[in-house]
């Protein structure tokens, strides 16, 4: 897959389609592959990887990529591709200043994972049947594929790449994961039940802001709890536990816009399982306004932000917020 | 350093009898910022008004907070007393401890200190109140009547009366709408033709009168004073401007077998034809789902005997833009079909008719010469019953919830007319109840039942039964006598609910106008604003409002006229400041406020920026037009970056109040 990429890229350089590529290259670690931007052929051969560590969602960049002179070649993956859609129905990517290839993903791995196995000194992974092949500096390892994939991946809701201009391999299908079934389990949780269960999970946040700086629904020109002027960030520090505020915000401001692409989950450092907050919106607005995925066209009304007779009834909304 | 005034006001009893009004005033008169805090007994009167008045100059107040009725009742007086004594109207803030304290509490304790907090948050608020100045915005001189019945008609005679030019759209081939299919009106039972047809004379021949036959809207853009409407004008295959209304061609048209919906498809008109002898604009018009020219290129007669050349099979849809100030609605309502009302066989039984082709049935222009006869026939019917409520006051998803108001006072006259005409039948009417308040309305029907011995029958009828023998069976319940009836009869009229016409929902799309769950427009004020939509510069005229008799809706339409022509006699029209606007530093360009705007005041331009590292950049932002924004508020919620703003109600005014209530 690579180097079918790597091909295509150095092609489209040279012929003008694009004058720059926004791919991958590896970090200090093997397992910590970045997005990078990409110049030149050499560049390209340097430094491109595409692999089951490359995790990352590129549309973000787009945002301010796509207004740069000339067009860009951008590698998606199926959930990338939803980010990228909502990006263009919200006007903030320019379509026509990027060329999208589709490519299929097959789960990421999740490195921590590995590591909490007992796995270290990583090098590389190779997939081999329903296993991954770890070589170590230890020497190789084999763990079952689906044990150590990322947790946006184990609940991938699909395989269909929902915009591109080209396809390397063959495109999926939208999948129909139990992406719902820890929200269902935290539901059934008493209130204090689920209380707790924040408080626990929220408690560990840094307030690093990677899940805020990953997230593609977040792209506002001037973050709210940046501007002092929109007192959210005050209002957010008069609880002594901020996080809690912090979260909740952010969770609310992407709702309906959040394409549950999971990577803010994923760049936690504290492992909170932050996509839950989200998928528990995308659950409720499944339910009250009939089923939506955001990002999965560029023209459809988004159900928080249209109005149409058969919306339910507010008091329906209340009903079941009481416990 | 803010200096704010606090005035508390007993409204007599109104609030001092709940709330303790000097308690009040003295808790405010220590918040951050109060240098004086006063009550008094009216603070709208005069004395009371030259009490704030006074106060503003003497303490060189910043901001005034007055604590009494809701904003609705009194903003605005005491807004021009700030304005009479220097300060800026729009640093008065309203706390409504009314309406929304001393009114719905009943403990003197609890609600004093509910009024002390709504005090705290407008005080709050005033902090951060920012002086305003309304702007202007110029008015097009014209009008626009959607719709031309009786109540566009009536709407578009007055606005010419007042010296402005105003245009009707129909969508029909005539105006005249349904009043022109009723044969005789109540309570007076005079000709609702010989009536009707002078005033669309009238319209026609009035030059400051240009009526858009056959003609639909398709696009409104703008805001009060300034709208620019794209109209549909339908190919009728003939040169209005030639037509001379001869009817030559439907004399000759060899396509005699369309179903004239003017007479409610109980005869047949031709494929070329004039609605009816008195037509407004007497123009022929072709209907291609008929002509065999247009169907299949063989015929052509109409063209052969027009004498002007007036056919062209050739003609298309034309589309043309004009610029209205003022948009009066009078899309009016239809009868309901009947298709779900399996009980009164309506569809299996042509002598099951509604009243409105009863009406047609009984005119001297309609398919039997006005000799009343049984469409199945012919035959003169010696029982008719008349069934009231057919899918009014429905509670079942088939029919309607509300009271369509006309039908008691037409079945009246429909048994009266029948009793006069044709003594030898007998009427029976079924009726929940009889609903005649209107001027002489009672008397009416008081005649129809002494003098005219119509069957009045408190009861429902459950079933309506076809016989072999050409007869139909009803059977109903007498709720007074307690049995069950089965009435033999000749013919069965329905009463069908009314209700809006269908094309008024995707007007009031186009319009940004409200309508209720019936898809009746909403005015702007059920009571005090009958005729005004609740979107500036658009007026409502007739039944599309709510079920109207005519009396009702040439008063309305007069009325609506009146509005518009108030609005159309200002050179320009003060616009409300508290509108929505947007810092495009921090827009997104994410169309998220568009999307939930009802006024369509927001559209995005390109604007190029210096970012922070000194290059430039394009990018889209919101702009809000503040002469159509209605300051909702819709868009400063949607927005995700806090961009767009209230003014008057700025999302920090509003925290601030939050704020202050939680303190």
């Amino acid at each position: 897959m690579q180097e079918a990429m790597i091909a295509r890229a150095k092609e489209l350089l040279a012929d003008g389609t694009v004058n720059r590529v926004i791919g991958w290259k590896k970090g200090e670690f093997a397992y910590d592959i970045t997005p990078a931007i990409f110049e030149t052929p050499e560049e390209i051969n340097k430094d491109f990887v595409y692999d089951d560590f490359t995790a990352a969602n590129v549309s973000k960049y787009l945002v301010k990529e796509s207004r740069r002179e000339g067009k860009i070649l951008a590698f998606m993956k199926p959930c990338d591709t939803y980010s990228f859609n909502q990006l263009i129905k919200e006007h903030r990517v320019i379509r026509e200043n990027v060329y999208i290839i589709g490519i299929p993903s097959w789960g990421k791995l999740d490195a921590e994972k590995i590591k909490s196995m007992g796995v270290t000194g990583i090098l590389g992974a190779q997939r081999d049947g329903n296993d991954i092949k770890i070589s170590t500096l230890y020497g190789e390892e084999k763990l079952p594929f689906f044990d150590v994939m990322l947790e946006k991946c184990k609940s991938c809701k699909s395989k269909k790449h929902v915009i591109y201009d080209e396809l390397i391999g063959e495109d999926g299908e939208v999948i129909d994961s139990n992406r719902f079934d820890m929200v269902e389990q935290l539901e059934n949780m008493t209130a204090q039940e689920r209380y707790d269960f924040w408080r626990a999970q929220l408690s560990k946040c840094i307030r690093c802001n990677a899940c805020k700086n990953v997230c593609p629904a977040c792209t506002c020109e001037k973050c709210v709890f940046e501007n002092p002027a929109s007192g959210i960030e005050n209002k957010a520090a008069v609880d002594s536990f901020e996080e809690n505020m912090f979260h909740i915000i952010r969770a609310f401001h992407v709702a309906g816009r959040c394409t549950d692409c999971g990577e803010c989950s994923r760049v936690c450092p504290q492992n909170i399982p932050l996509h839950l907050l989200n998928r528990k919106f995308i659950k409720d607005i499944n339910l009250l306004y009939g089923e939506y995925q955001a990002g999965a066209d560029t023209t459809s009304r988004a159900p928080l932000t249209d109005y149409t007779q058969d919306d339910c009834e507010a008091s329906i909304v209340h009903e079941r917020g009481v416990e | 350093m803010q200096r704010i005034g606090v005035f508390v006001c007993h409204c007599g009893t109104n609030i001092a009898a709940t709330v303790d009004v000097k308690a009040v005033a003295e808790a405010l008169g220590h918040e951050p910022g109060v240098v004086i805090s006063q009550d008094y007994q009216y603070m709208c009167s005069e004395s009371g008004q030259n009490l704030v008045k006074n106060a503003i100059k003497e303490h060189k107040l910043s901001g005034v907070v007055i604590c009494s009725c809701s904003p609705r009742m009194h903003e605005n007086t005491f807004r021009k007393a700030a304005a009479a004594a220097g300060l800026n109207p729009y640093l008065v803030e309203i706390a409504n401890i009314r309406e929304q304290c001393s009114w719905i509490h009943k403990e003197i304790a609890t609600a004093t200190e509910k009024a002390i907090i709504l005090g705290k948050a407008a005080v709050a608020k005033v902090h951060l109140n920012a002086p305003l100045t309304a702007g202007e915005s110029p008015v097009v001189k014209r009008a626009l009547v959607i719709g031309g019945g009786i109540a566009g008609i009536q709407t578009a005679l007055d606005i010419a009366e007042a010296g402005f030019d105003v245009d009707i759209v129909e969508k029909e081939p005539t105006i005249g709408g349904k009043m022109a299919q009723i044969d005789k009106t109540f309570p007076t039972l005079d000709c609702a033709a010989c009536i009707l047809t002078p005033k669309m004379v009238e319209a026609s021949q009035n030059e400051k009168i240009h009526i858009h036959s056959f003609s639909e809207v398709t696009d409104v853009k703008g805001f009060v004073g300034n709208f620019t409407v794209t109209i549909k004008k339908k190919a009728r295959f003939v040169d209005e401007t030639k037509c001379t209304g001869c009817g030559l061609c439907t004399e000759k048209c060899p396509m005699k077998k369309v179903p004239n919906e003017f007479n409610m498809g109980l005869d047949n008109r031709t494929a070329v034809y004039i609605p009816f002898a008195q037509a407004v604009p007497k123009v022929a018009t072709i209907d291609p789902n008929y002509c065999m020219m247009l169907k299949n290129g063989k015929c052509g007669v109409c063209s052969k005997v027009c004498s002007v050349g007036a056919i062209d099979y050739k003609q298309e849809d034309r589309y043309i833009e004009e610029k209205y100030g003022a948009i009066v609605v009078a899309t009016g309502f239809n009868p309901i079909e009947l298709d779900k009302y399996d009980e009164f066989a309506y569809n299996q039984c042509p002598d099951v008719v509604t009243s409105l082709e009863l009406e047609r049935l009984m005119n001297a222009a309609g398919p039997n010469g006005g000799t009343l006869l049984r469409p199945s026939d012919k035959s003169h019917p010696h029982t008719i019953v008349f069934v009231q409520c057919v899918g009014s006051r429905c509670d079942d998803s088939k029919g309607k919830p509300y009271c369509s108001k006309i039908c008691c006072m037409y079945t009246a006259k429909h048994a009266m007319l029948i009793r006069e005409k044709y003594p030898d039948t007998e009427v029976y009417v079924f009726y929940i109840d009889v609903r005649t308040p209107g001027k002489n309305f009672d008397e009416f029907y008081r005649r129809a039942v002494e003098q005219y011995n119509v069957h009045y029958i408190k009861g429902m009828v459950g079933k309506v039964t076809p016989k072999s023998d050409g007869k139909i069976d009803v059977q109903a319940s007498d709720l007074l006598a307690g049995e069950q009836l089965h009435i033999n009869a000749d013919m069965v009229v329905l009463a069908a609910a009314i209700e809006p016409d269908k094309t008024a929902r995707p007007l009031a799309t186009m319009l940004t106008t409200q309508m209720d769950t019936n898809d009746f427009f909403t005015e702007a004020h059920p009571k005090l604003r009958p005729v005004e939509s609740a979107t500036a510069g658009i007026f409502l005229s007739g039944a599309c409002q709510g079920p109207k008799d005519i009396p009702e809706t040439v008063a309305q339409g007069s009325a609506a006229a009146a509005k518009a022509i108030g609005l159309l006699c200002k050179n320009s029209i003060t616009c409300n400041p508290c509108v929505a606007h947007s810092d495009e530093l921090m827009c997104n360009g994410c169309s998220s406020c568009e999307k939930v705007c009802p006024y369509g005041a927001i559209t995005y331009i390109d604007k190029e920026f210096r970012m922070p590292d000194r290059t430039t950049a394009i990018r889209r932002v919101a702009s809000v037009n503040p002469a159509v924004c209605q300051g909702c508020g819709a868009c400063t919620v949607a927005c995700p970056s806090g961009a767009m703003d209230l003014n008057g109600f700025s999302n920090s005014q509003i925290m601030a109040e939050v704020d202050a209530i939680c303190r």
